[in-house]
């Protein structure tokens, strides 16, 4: 076995090969450009190899890793809160949605099941973390497509959100809530009437984000009709959430799955599209949030009394056995499987991220675009780094 | 392209300039600007807000269970056994932990509160103060007195909600 | 020059000209900068823009022009340099030429062209050959991209703002600068002088398709596709640094300046108010107040500032287009727009 000099020599060597190909292969015709990975317009470091003839692309390949901070690696050393802690971190704008499968495969491991109230209380902190994530993709929309006022508004009302998750669980960004066997801590006095306040900001700045951004001609023009997908194709890429709903397919993970979360307690339409471009995927989100707001509000309406934490001891030991739990989470789906070999932390994690499939249909679509719609069309996939690479 | 209609891209006006004179009225009459201008005027975080851990060195008997359950492995501590007098006359005296050394380094604390949280002895708190950066890195590494003067900003646990069940203790 | 009571010798003249044209473009820029840009924009986003340095932030612009002059001139090792050095100056360049042209009261203008509109329509396509030269000497195709693609939107965009105008030197039936100003003030609308008789009333669809070509000629959003942040980067201005960048950046807010005040002459009636409020006499010039030359300049800030609003609002709230719907708009829905136009003007001037 090499030592680790030679290791590294190796695989430099390796690397270099390969970008070689790369441009011998593809270096008959067209300019080859480099979209990332330090770029505006990527959310985070994305890198997309395209190679243009003149301004349109002939083919282009995304080329994720930049980020990679080796999650997979990390959980096997690392006793379950301390996992819960860390997995808040992948996508890192709704991050309590990530909480939330990984502790429910958890608990179908203990066979243990949370009270009421904190599945009830699961489900609202989830949906606010799926209108925190969304409405920052409305406003960022605007700043691929070169409106700049609307991310203003986006992180202004975004802010109440984070100020009612923070005074609930202590974090803003990071909430690190959620434990097996129910949720960390009860909620605060007058919780329930300030997020009802907020929840009709919200839908006022839906419906501003709709005036400004929707309605406007320019923005529908660049974004209807380009990046078509159709329902077969979106399936077989793999994508999941609004990107496969806005191809027409009806699939909602909340509605068709039996999990322990509030969600059959509560009606909410699930909006479909049947056009699959751009404008579909983003006209979904934005429907999607208004849906979340109305989703929190009934959920408000009748939080169960009770206890927020199920009898479990204080070291918890998992036991041995293996379960996976997805959810429809603001990306798309996610899904832990766990594998536990009974001690403190699971023995292998294996995180199915949204946004790797979502980009995994990138050379696909971006064939035969022009280098503005490249943008466009990933603005509207809506990925975000941390989910990509873990 | 088809010839514009106008109103879609008339309303996107009239949004922007109903913002601006919405950031121009002034205060009192409701109008004002999304953001505060710190550091002349600062905002309150909310009581449970994850600002600072603060240690109230009585509590702590060294137990390490804070360290051991750090993700970051960010909490160094020494002690000592010393002898402590017996708690009746004619006992045995007791060995005690003396905590020497109990650092956290917030360069490294990733803010999760497991350490507060697994502690079985009440040592550890979460306080909302904020305003403790240093132009270096090394010196985020705070001691126990930093850490224990802290302490003072620890805020009351806020009431809960109706619904909930009533704890008792902490 | 009438216009001080002490007759001057012609290099002093020459010198008053000089500094007078610097400050004709410098203080709309600045004033635009720090008005618009910083101020008016952070309002409609909700927050106050900069405001530590100095009250209200007044001073953030000297903040920011010594933070760019003390950066360091970076040139990338394979740029083209003489082409690289240049490609600033000869955008700037063309700023200066256009406010040449521009009359700022009866006596307060720096020259007096008979064929001041063409001039004016010829000089304004200098900076499209800037852009060309600062995008394709960057070696960087990010650059390259945003330069091919300025030169296509700038010459598009060329036309629909001559055709927009002659409809205004159709009514006026002269194309030097100084007597359009002249005659809007002057005119009577169906015998009624109250107003004098701006051009904004009649060629209403030629001020729109004008505005609309400024926009894209200044290569602001809706049409900064040349420079398309999100995408390109800066487009051709990504590698400059320092001096040079500050050059574009004051071009470019300047330019918007030049063009509203060519755009309140054209339509609005320039520095006149309407004559028969004062009792001047349109034939004989020397009836006008010495005071005009100083209210003149003033009052056609004032007008540039209304019309750079209306620039800069528009740039706050859309996003931009794609560079075929561009060109697409330009020729297939401006050009034929600003022709009927001159069609109907020509009608109307004939019959009535």
């Amino acid at each position: 076995m090499p030592d680790i000099a030679d290791r590294q020599k190796l695989s430099y060597i390796a690397a270099q090969a390969a970008d070689a190909r790369l441009n011998v292969e593809l270096e008959t015709e067209g300019m080859t450009l480099n979209i990332g990975p330090q770029h505006p317009a990527t959310h985070g470091t994305l890198r997309i190899i395209v190679r243009l003839d003149g301004e349109q692309v002939i083919w282009a390949e995304p080329s994720a890793g930049y980020m990679h901070r080796g999650y997979e690696k990390l959980t096997e050393v690392r006793t379950f809160p301390q996992v819960t802690a860390l997995v808040n971190r992948i996508d890192w704008l709704g991050s309590f949605a990530n909480e939330v499968p990984f502790i429910l495969a958890a608990e179908k491991l203990m066979q243990v099941e949370a009270p009421p109230r904190a599945q009830w209380i699961r489900t609202i902190l989830f949906e606010l973390s799926r209108i925190a994530n969304v409405s920052l993709f409305l406003g960022d929309l605007g700043v691929q497509l070169g409106a700049i006022t609307p991310v203003f508004m986006a992180f202004r009302d975004r802010e109440y959100v984070l100020n009612l998750i923070e005074s609930a669980t202590g974090g803003r960004f990071h909430p690190n809530f959620d434990r097996i066997g129910g949720l960390k801590d009860d909620l605060p006095a007058g919780w329930i009437t300030e997020t009802k306040q907020v929840m009709k900001k919200l839908r006022n700045f839906c419906d501003e984000i709709e005036a400004l951004l929707f309605g406007n001609e320019i923005f529908q023009s660049r974004l209807r009709g380009i990046g078509v997908i159709p329902a077969e194709v979106a399936k077989q890429y793999g994508l999941s959430g609004a990107n496969l709903r806005a191809s027409g397919v009806d699939w909602d993970l909340r509605r068709d799955q039996q999990l322990p979360l509030a969600y059959d307690k509560v009606e909410f339409k699930v909006w479909t599209h049947p056009d699959g471009d751009s404008f579909a995927r983003c006209w979904i989100r934005l429907q999607e949030t208004r849906e979340a707001t109305l989703i929190v509000d009934q959920l408000l309406d009748g939080i169960p009394s009770g206890p927020v934490m199920a009898k479990v001891p204080r070291i918890i030991k998992v036991p041995a056995g293996e379960a996976w739990v997805s959810t429809e989470n603001p990306l798309g789906e996610m899904g832990y499987y766990v594998v536990s070999k009974g001690d403190l932390g699971p023995f292998r994690v294996k995180i199915r991220s949204a946004s790797f499939n979502n980009i995994s249909i990138v050379p696909w679509v971006l064939r035969g675009v022009y280098v503005p719609d490249v943008i466009s069309i990933l603005a509207s996939l809506y990925f975000i780094l941390g989910d990509i690479d873990r | 392209m088809g010839k514009p209609q106008i109103p879609g891209l008339l309303k996107g006006l009239g949004v922007t300039l109903g913002t601006m004179m919405q950031t121009i009225k002034p205060k009192r009459l409701g109008g004002g600007a999304a953001t505060v201008q710190y550091p002349h005027e600062k905002e309150t975080p909310p009581i449970r807000s994850r600002g600072v851990i603060a240690l109230r060195e009585d509590n702590c008997t060294s137990c390490m269970l804070c360290v051991r359950s750090c993700p970051d492995w960010c909490i160094y501590i020494e002690a000592h056994k010393e002898l402590a007098p017996p708690r009746r006359a004619g006992g045995a005296p007791r060995k005690v932990n003396k905590v020497d050394r109990f650092d956290i380094d917030y360069a490294l604390c990733m803010y999760c509160g497991i350490c507060v949280e697994v502690c079985p002895f009440d040592a550890l708190f979460w306080s909302p103060e904020y305003e403790y950066s240093e132009p270096r890195i090394a010196d985020l590494l705070h001691d126990k007195t930093k850490l224990g003067e802290w302490m003072e900003t620890v805020p009351e646990a806020p009431a809960l909600e109706a619904g909930a069940e009533k704890k008792k203790g902490k | 020059m009438s216009l001080l009571a002490v007759d001057l010798p012609y290099w002093a003249q020459s010198l008053l000209r000089v500094l007078g044209g610097t400050v004709a473009v410098l203080l709309p820029a600045g004033t635009i900068v720090y008005l618009f840009l910083f101020k008016m924009m952070s309002f409609m986003q909700s927050r106050l823009g900069p405001m530590e340095a100095g009250p209200y932030g007044s001073m953030q612009l000297f903040a920011e022009v010594g933070k760019w002059l003390q950066k360091e001139d970076i040139a990338p090792a394979r740029a083209d340099l003489k082409v690289f050095r240049a490609a600033p100056l000869v955008v700037l360049m063309s700023t200066f030429l256009l406010v040449a042209v521009v009359p700022f009261g009866p006596d307060a203008y720096f020259t007096n062209f008979d064929a001041g509109v063409f001039y004016m329509l010829a000089v304004s396509s200098i900076s499209t050959l800037g852009i060309l030269m600062a995008g394709w000497s960057s070696a960087n195709k990010y650059s390259l991209l945003g330069g091919l693609r300025a030169a296509g939107q700038l010459i598009a965009y060329e036309l629909p703002m001559v055709l927009s105008v002659l409809g205004v030197v159709i009514q006026a039936g002269t194309m030097n600068l100084q007597v359009i100003v002249i005659k809007q003030n002057s005119d009577s609308i169906f015998g009624w002088n109250g107003l004098g008789y701006p051009y904004i009333l009649t060629q209403f669809v030629a001020f729109l398709v004008f505005m609309i070509s400024v926009q894209a000629e200044l290569t602001q959003t809706p049409f900064d596709m040349p420079i398309a942040e999100s995408e390109l980067v800066s487009g051709y201005m990504t590698e400059y640094s320092g001096f040079r960048f500050l050059i574009f950046f004051i071009a470019e807010f300047a330019t918007a300046g030049v063009f509203a005040l060519i755009a309140s002459v054209l339509f609005l009636g320039g520095w006149g108010i309407p004559f028969s409020w004062a009792g001047w006499d349109p034939t004989d010039l020397g009836s006008i107040d010495n005071w005009m030359n100083f209210g003149g300049p003033l009052i056609m800030f004032t007008k540039m500032m209304v019309l750079t609003a209306l620039i800069m609002w528009v740039r706050f709230s859309y996003p931009r287009f794609r560079e075929d719907q561009l060109q697409r708009f330009a020729w297939k829905v401006l050009i034929p727009v600003s022709l009927v136009n001159i069609m109907i003007t020509a009608i109307f001037k004939v019959a009535f």
